[in-house]
C-alpha cells in the first residue's frame, strides 16, 4: 500500500510526535507514505473566517500535487486538514457559485491536473481499519497492552461533517483499534467527539482552557489512565492547558499511532514519547 | 429607576442581513429553521454564548443585523460541526457561523484587538508570504498583537514546549510558495 502523505503545518511543528509515530507505525505495517515535497498549508478554520474560497483554493493544490506524484491517495492526520482537503474537493465536484470562483483561480494558477482522478483523503484511521483492516492490524500485535486504561478521544472534525465511514458523535473505529492492541477500553465515554474548543485556547483561552478540563475531568472519572487523541490540535490543547486547569490532573494525553507502535514493538523513542509533557506509567 | 429598552420597534429592524444570508448557497437554509434548538442544545459552547445558536438566526430573520453582527457567538463557534449534523432542518449552521465571521470583519464590527480575527488575519498573511504556518511564531504575533499584558503568564507553556522540544521559531516555507501566493492573488483580481 502506498500513499501520498500530506503531514500540514501542526505535524511539522507542536505535533511533531504525532508525524515521528505515524511514520514509525505505518512502516512497521509495510504501508508507505510518500510525502508531497511542496505541498502547502491548507487553510485551516482560521482561513475560513476571511475567504472561504482562498481556504479551497489552497486545498487544492495539494490534490494536485498528489496526483502528480501519481497516487490515487492522500493520508492527512490533521483533522483540519482532513476536512478542509475533503470540502475543497467537494467544491469543486459540486455546481455552486463557489465552484467557479474556484476554478477561476486554478486556471489563473496554471494548474493542471485530471479532475476525473481527483485523489481519495483519508485519515490515518481509516486506512488502519479499511485499507488493512482490524485484523490484520492484530495479528501484527507482539506486545498486547494489557491493563492499559485508555480513554479514545476523537475531536469533531475527523467524525464530522465529512466523514460518514463511521458515526458523525459517537464513533468507534479507534475504539475496536485499541482493543486489538490490547487494551482496556473505556468505550463509554460520552465526550468523543465533544470539541476541544480548537484555537479558543489561544483566543478565548477561559472557555477554550474550560473545555479541556471538561474532557480530561470525565476522562479521569470513568477511570481513564490516558486519552488517545488523532488531532495535534486536541493533543496540544489536552496537554499544553492541563497547567492552567483548576485541577492538576497530569494526564497523559497520546496519539493513537503511538500507542498502536507500542503494541507492534517499537521502542517508545521511535514513537516520539519523548516529546510528550506527562509521560504514561502503565508497564509496557 | 432607570430603565433600558431591549426589545426593538419594527421601524428600527434591519433585514439586510437576513436576505444576504438567503443569497449565499449555505445560508439559504435559514428559512427552514423551526426554531427547535436541537443546535443550542448539541453546542458545546453555547452556555458560554450571549446568544445561541436558534436565537442566532431567530435574531438574523428578524432583522435583528448589528445585533447579530457584533455578537461574541460567532467569534466562540469553533466549528466543530456538531450542530450541522444533528440539525432535524439540514442547516449547516456551522457554515452560516462563518459566513457570519466574514461579514462581521468585512464591516469591522468586532472589538478593537479582539484575538479571533487578529489571528484570522495574521494566518492569512503568513500563508500568502510562505505558503506554509509556523504555529509558535504565529501565537507570539498573537499575544504580541492582542494580550501582551498577559503575555507573561504564556511563559510556563513555552517553558514546556521547550523542554518537550516541540518549540520551533524556525520560519516554515514550502517551495511552491510563489504558486500558492499565485493563486490567492489570482482570486483577488478576480474580486470576490
Amino acid at each position: 500500500m502506498r500513499y501520498a502523505y500530506y503531514p500540514g503545518c501542526s505535524l511539522k511543528g507542536t505535533g511533531k510526535a504525532y508525524e515521528k509515530s505515524t511514520l514509525a507505525l505505518f512502516t512497521a505495517l509495510d504501508i508507505e507514505l510518500v510525502e508531497i515535497p511542496d505541498w502547502n498549508c491548507c487553510g485551516a478554520t482560521a482561513y475560513m473566517a476571511v475567504d472561504e474560497i482562498a481556504s479551497a483554493a489552497l486545498s487544492f493544490r495539494n490534490l494536485v500535487l498528489a496526483q502528480e506524484m501519481g497516487m490515487k491517495k492522500i493520508v492527512a492526520p490533521c483533522s483540519a486538514c482532513y476536512l478542509n482537503l475533503i470540502r475543497a474537493k467537494k467544491i469543486y465536484l459540486g455546481n455552486g457559485p463557489a465552484r467557479e470562483k474556484l476554478c477561476k483561480a486554478l486556471e489563473k494558477a496554471n494548474l493542471e491536473f485530471d479532475c476525473s482522478a481527483l485523489p481519495e483523503v483519508l485519515h490515518p484511521l481509516q486506512v488502519l481499519t479499511e485499507d488493512l483492516g482490524i485484523e490484520k492490524f492484530k495479528e501484527r500485535v507482539k506486545r498486547p497492552l494489557k491493563g492499559w486504561n485508555l480513554v479514545p478521544y476523537y475531536g469533531c472534525q475527523v467524525a464530522r461533517p465529512y466523514d460518514g465511514y463511521d458515526d458523525p458523535v459517537y464513533p468507534v473505529k479507534m475504539d475496536l483499534l485499541l482493543e486489538a492492541a490490547g487494551a482496556q477500553v473505556i468505550s463509554d465515554y460520552p465526550l468523543k467527539t465533544r470539541c476541544c474548543g480548537g484555537s479558543l485556547t489561544g483566543t478565548i483561552e477561559n472557555v477554550g482552557i474550560r473545555l479541556n478540563f471538561l474532557l480530561i475531568k470525565e476522562a479521569k472519572k470513568r477511570g481513564g489512565e490516558a486519552i488517545v487523541t488523532i488531532c495535534p490540535l486536541c493533543q496540544f490543547n489536552l496537554e499544553m492547558y492541563q497547567g492552567k486547569m483548576e485541577e492538576k490532573f497530569r494526564m497523559p494525553v497520546l496519539y493513537l499511532p503511538q500507542v498502536l507502535g507500542l503494541a507492534l514493538g517499537l521502542s517508545p523513542e521511535e514513537l516520539g514519547f519523548q516529546h510528550l509533557v506527562y509521560k504514561p506509567h502503565m508497564e509496557v | 429607576m432607570k430603565f433600558k429598552r431591549t426589545i426593538r420597534y419594527e421601524g428600527e429592524l434591519d433585514r439586510s442581513l437576513y436576505y444576504y444570508m438567503l443569497s449565499l448557497p449555505e445560508g439559504e437554509g435559514i428559512i427552514r429553521c423551526i426554531q427547535c434548538g436541537t443546535c443550542s442544545g448539541v453546542c458545546p459552547l453555547s452556555i458560554y454564548m450571549d446568544f445561541t445558536p436558534r436565537k442566532l438566526i431567530a435574531l438574523v430573520r428578524e432583522g435583528f443585523s448589528m445585533d447579530v453582527l457584533s455578537s461574541f457567538t460567532i467569534w466562540l463557534c469553533s466549528s466543530c460541526y456538531a450542530c450541522t449534523v444533528s440539525c432535524p432542518q439540514e442547516i449547516k449552521i456551522t457554515e452560516i457561523m462563518y459566513a457570519l465571521k466574514r461579514k462581521a470583519i468585512e464591516e469591522g464590527v468586532y472589538p478593537r484587538r479582539f484575538p479571533v480575527p487578529v489571528l484570522a488575519r495574521e494566518f492569512f498573511q503568513m500563508v500568502l508570504r510562505n505558503g506554509r504556518s509556523s504555529e509558535s511564531l504565529l501565537v507570539l504575533n498573537l499575544i504580541l498583537k492582542t494580550n501582551i499584558s498577559k503575555a507573561l503568564s504564556y511563559v510556563p507553556l513555552g517553558l514546556k514546549l521547550l523542554k518537550t522540544r516541540r518549540l520551533s521559531l524556525k520560519k516554515e516555507r514550502t517551495p511552491g510558495a510563489s504558486e500558492v501566493k499565485a493563486i490567492l492573488e489570482g482570486l483577488k483580481e478576480g474580486g470576490p
